[in-house]
């Protein structure tokens, strides 16, 4: 393969400014020591990093969202499991529908879909309690958690399984000692993906969160409407090292590209 | 297990779950709010469940929606096209790096995927505003003498859309470049073909399909995104989502905000099936 | 004036080696094979000829102009890849064509080019088609047309049967020795498998880490191998263990050959297979008792134990009784069938 020229490294260069200019400027602007935006020119303070804690509502969205990014996703793990092993090995009536059905989440606007919660869960009348968050992320990590175990599971040699059954193995055992174990890449990726996605969900949420049940991004979206100053810096920073951290060690367990490119493909 | 598991009812026992629970929270409330669409509103007589196109004659006929929703899709087509002149070249490069650096650069393309799209509009919002590092930084440079207006502009929105959504072009084109052959090159090469003949008559054609894929769900993506047009763009510089925001959550009137998200989930429904139906008759024959 | 000059061609790799100082000469329309292991630099050889690699030391000419500094696009070499490479949005057609295009052929003589190439490799009729709904051996026929139809100087072939089955792999070699002989272009093909090398080519480079091991036509390197190397890569070898007296006499178990130019003192002979025969009742032989016997319909091939080592022969399957397991039998072989080894050469 032939390396880069100049011209293509200066492009790659100003595309990696552009790519992490926004996150680094709000990492900078959170140490500022002074009351308003401003760089820290008068050298770092972590005022603002104190002061989250003077606002717990930041605190309690920040554990309700990890409570509802775990909840929602290992529900979701549980349904996309037998669908996905359904959808690899079988060939029934609908199976093409069944599976357009299952991603179509990525495919609707997330605004239309937290429209059509708010609907639903006022007529039920679960409209802004954390059951209605946990049922509507379900929604929509489903097609995250499904892509990836579809995509272990195409992966598995069915004479594996035959081989177990002719020793002996029942079906749950087969599942339990052969299948599970060979898909659990893909299951625990797929749940991953799920969570932090669940974890950064704020367009649909918005709707449907209440004063009572707010995620964290929203806690953050409804701040900046209010006005951008550097404590809402400061609880960014803290989300993008988490972030930072996270990826880091998903890069080293999974491969950052097995974990987004070759998900279509074995 | 109890009960007998047969090849024929297999499949349905293991999607049955998950199908009921996309019943219940997909089908029904998507259809109530098709609906709701229909549904009588009044500033104090509230919802009233008759039957009437009102909402409808008034987002087709008035021109503030028609505004709006060309806005919105002018902002997601600008977005695209800018997606794909940055990050096709820019996957090209990462395609051809060496793997240990490839790795460490993906990172930081996919690593913003992760973070809070609040955070990084937020990020975007201190770099654009009028006393931001961009108008500082192009003050300096000489190359203007007053700051730029991005806040509250398309232009504004369009920069942190890109941000948010350029990761899907690249990893769609990357994706199609790690199927071609790795000799394709020097095979052009051998019979005599230059550097930008190569990139014309035997990459590009190659891997218009990932472009093509990657357009698709930047467009989506980009018509149907709401924190960063609402965060940059704020009340005054409206898009289709920020619009059925403000009738849901601050007018109240629930039925015009249904008709909106309809129209723009239909609307998006068409483009994106329409365009993926061309792209599989165009290449059906080439790439099976 | 040789058609052809590596003139001690070198690649390195960080600290690694690829190809050492290689020294060549090819002559107009030779068909010579760069024939070795994975890893011995064949590949990367060929790969600084058509200018994908680049050189880091010595030269190579093509009739006596310098082609390093010359671009690869502007080599003028017809590539065949292992992958094929075939452009997969373009047709047949498309894709043989391509070279000419780039050369500017007017459209006539494009068309009429690209459909006599098409001929030559039997393809007529598949002009449209594209080159995924084509089998490997066709696909492999497009690409040699479309590296021949712009009239190379020189044709690379890099392993370009390995992807193909045994049969179609015979079959093709076939044609390609047929077709090369016929346009007369002058073709280096880098290959693992000894057959099909021994099979098409004029001479044989046999290289290992870097270095050239020997060059020859295919029957003088199979039987008379320079090295312990040669003798092992090519086809199955027998090294005996000897003893010289230094005056041109060596003896082998209870066998004595005059081989001049043997030294004095232990020393090893390479023997293939099938030079190894059984002595008549009376004739001398190196004695051996038989410990396998594996029928292979044309021939029968046998393992025995001997004072020179375990060895392995063939014999012709005439119809006659063969000896069993277990049996003792003497040995001989001709002098002209034995080479010696260099010394110190471990088999």
């Amino acid at each position: 393969m032939r390396r880069n020229g100049i011209p293509a490294l200066i492009f790659h260069g100003l595309f990696v400014v552009f790519m992490l200019a926004p996150l680094l400027i709000v990492c900078v602007v959170a140490f500022t020591p002074e009351g308003y935006l401003s760089l820290p020119t008068r050298g770092p303070s972590l005022r603002w990093f104190r002061a989250i804690f003077d606002y717990p509502e930041f605190i309690r969205a920040f554990r309700d969202s990890l409570w509802l990014a775990a909840l929602s996703s290992t529900i979701a793990i549980g349904l996309a499991v037998p669908a996905a092993l359904a959808i690899a090995r079988y060939r029934f009536p609908g199976r093409e529908a069944i599976t357009a059905l299952f991603m179509s989440p990525l495919m609707v606007p997330h605004v239309v879909l937290g429209i059509a919660f708010l609907r639903f869960f006022t007529q039920i009348g679960i409209s802004g309690t954390f059951v209605g968050l946990v049922l509507s992320h379900i929604i929509v990590v489903i097609p995250f958690a499904l892509r990836l175990v579809l995509a272990a599971s195409y992966g598995i040699d069915r004479r594996i399984e035959h081989a177990a059954i002719s020793l002996g193995a029942g079906t749950a055992t087969v599942f339990r000692r052969v299948t599970l174990p060979l898909i659990l890449p893909g299951v625990v990726s797929g749940w991953l993906l799920a969570a932090i996605n669940s974890f950064d969900e704020v367009t649909m949420t918005v709707f449907i969160a209440s004063p009572a049940t707010v995620t964290l991004p929203v806690r953050m979206f409804l701040y900046i409407q209010d006005n951008i100053d550097p404590l809402i810096a400061a609880v960014s920073a803290c989300l993008i090292a988490m972030t930072a951290i996270l990826l880091f060690a998903l890069d080293r367990l999974f491969g950052l590209d097995r974990l987004f490119v070759g998900s279509g493909k074995g | 297990m109890s009960g007998v598991v047969t090849q024929r009812n297999a499949p349905f026992l293991l999607t049955g779950p998950a199908l009921l629970v996309f019943l219940g929270l997909v089908i029904i409330p998507l259809g109530m709010t098709v609906l709701l669409s229909f549904y009588d509103w009044g500033q104090y007589k509230g919802i009233v469940p008759d039957f009437t196109l009102k909402n409808w004659i008034e987002v087709f006929t008035d021109s503030y929606f028609f505004e709006i929703f060309m806005r919105t899709f002018r902002i997601a087509f600008l977005v695209t096209l800018a997606a794909i002149v940055i990050g096709v070249p820019e996957a090209y490069i990462l395609n051809r790096m060496s793997p240990a650096w490839r790795s460490a650069f993906l990172l930081v393309i996919i690593g913003p995927l992760l973070v809070s799209v609040v955070a990084r509009t937020l990020g975007w919002a201190l770099l654009l505003g009028s006393t931001g590092l961009v108008n500082q930084g192009l003050i300096a440079l000489g190359l203007i003498k007053t700051p730029l207006e991005f806040m509250f502009t398309e232009t504004g929105v369009v920069i942190a859309l890109i941000h948010v959504l350029i990761p899907f072009m690249i990893l769609a084109v990357w994706a199609s470049l790690q199927r071609l052959d790795p000799q394709i090159e020097n095979a052009a090469l051998s019979l005599g073909a230059g550097r930008i003949t190569i990139w014309r008559r035997v990459i590009l054609p190659q891997i218009v399909p990932g472009i093509l894929s990657g357009s698709i769900i930047v467009f989506a993506l980009a018509a149907s995104a709401f924190a960063s047009p609402a965060i940059i763009g704020g009340r005054r510089l409206k898009v289709a989502s920020t619009l059925a925001y403000d009738e849901f959550l601050n007018t109240l009137n629930w039925p015009l905000g249904a008709a909106v998200a309809t129209l723009l989930l239909v609307a998006l429904v068409l483009i994106t099936v329409g365009s993926n139906r061309l792209i599989e008759r165009r290449y059906a024959q080439v790439f099976e | 004036m040789s058609h052809l000059v590596l003139d001690g061609l070198t690649k390195r790799f960080g600290g690694f080696t690829a190809v050492d100082a290689m020294n060549l000469s090819v002559e107009r329309g030779e068909f010579i094979s760069l024939l070795g292991p994975s890893g011995c630099g064949k590949t990367t050889t060929l790969q600084m000829i058509a200018g994908f690699v680049e050189v880091d030391d010595g030269g190579i000419r093509l009739d006596g102009a310098d082609l390093v500094s010359v671009a690869p696009n502007k080599r003028g070499l017809g590539i065949v890849f292992q992958s094929y490479a075939l452009f997969p949005h373009m047709t047949v057609a498309e894709n043989i064509a391509f070279g000419l295009e780039m050369r500017d052929v007017p459209r006539a003589d494009r068309d009429q080019r690209t459909r006599e190439a098409m001929e030559l490799v039997g393809l007529k009729g598949f002009a449209d088609r594209y080159p995924r709904r084509m089998s490997g051996g066709q696909q492999q026929r497009v690409a040699l047309a479309r590296a021949l139809v712009i009239k190379p100087a020189l044709l690379l072939l890099d392993e370009p049967l390995s992807n193909l089955d045994a049969k179609l792999r015979e079959e093709m070699q076939g044609e390609l020795r047929q077709i090369q002989r016929s346009i007369g272009t002058t073709t280096i093909l880098v290959t693992h498998d000894q057959h099909e090398a021994m099979a098409l080519s004029d001479r044989i480079v046999l290289m290992n880490h870097g270095r050239i091991e020997q060059i020859g036509a295919p029957h003088e390197v199979y039987d008379r191998p320079a090295s312990a190397f040669v003798a092992s890569f090519l086809g199955k070898t027998n090294v005996l263990a000897a003893t010289g007296d230094g005056q041109g006499a060596v003896t082998i178990g209870g066998l004595a050959l005059a081989l001049p130019g043997a030294g004095k003192g232990p020393l090893q002979l390479a023997v293939r297979p099938e030079r190894l025969t059984f002595a008549q009742a009376g004739e001398p032989g190196l004695e051996a008792r038989i410990t396998g016997r594996i029928f292979q319909g044309a021939h029968w091939q046998f393992s025995a134990d001997s004072a020179a080592g375990v060895l392995c022969l063939m014999r012709g399957n005439n119809g006659e009784a063969v000896p069993a397991e277990g049996e003792t039998v003497r040995l001989r072989f001709s002098a002209a069938d034995a080479a010696i080894l260099p010394a110190g050469a471990a088999a």
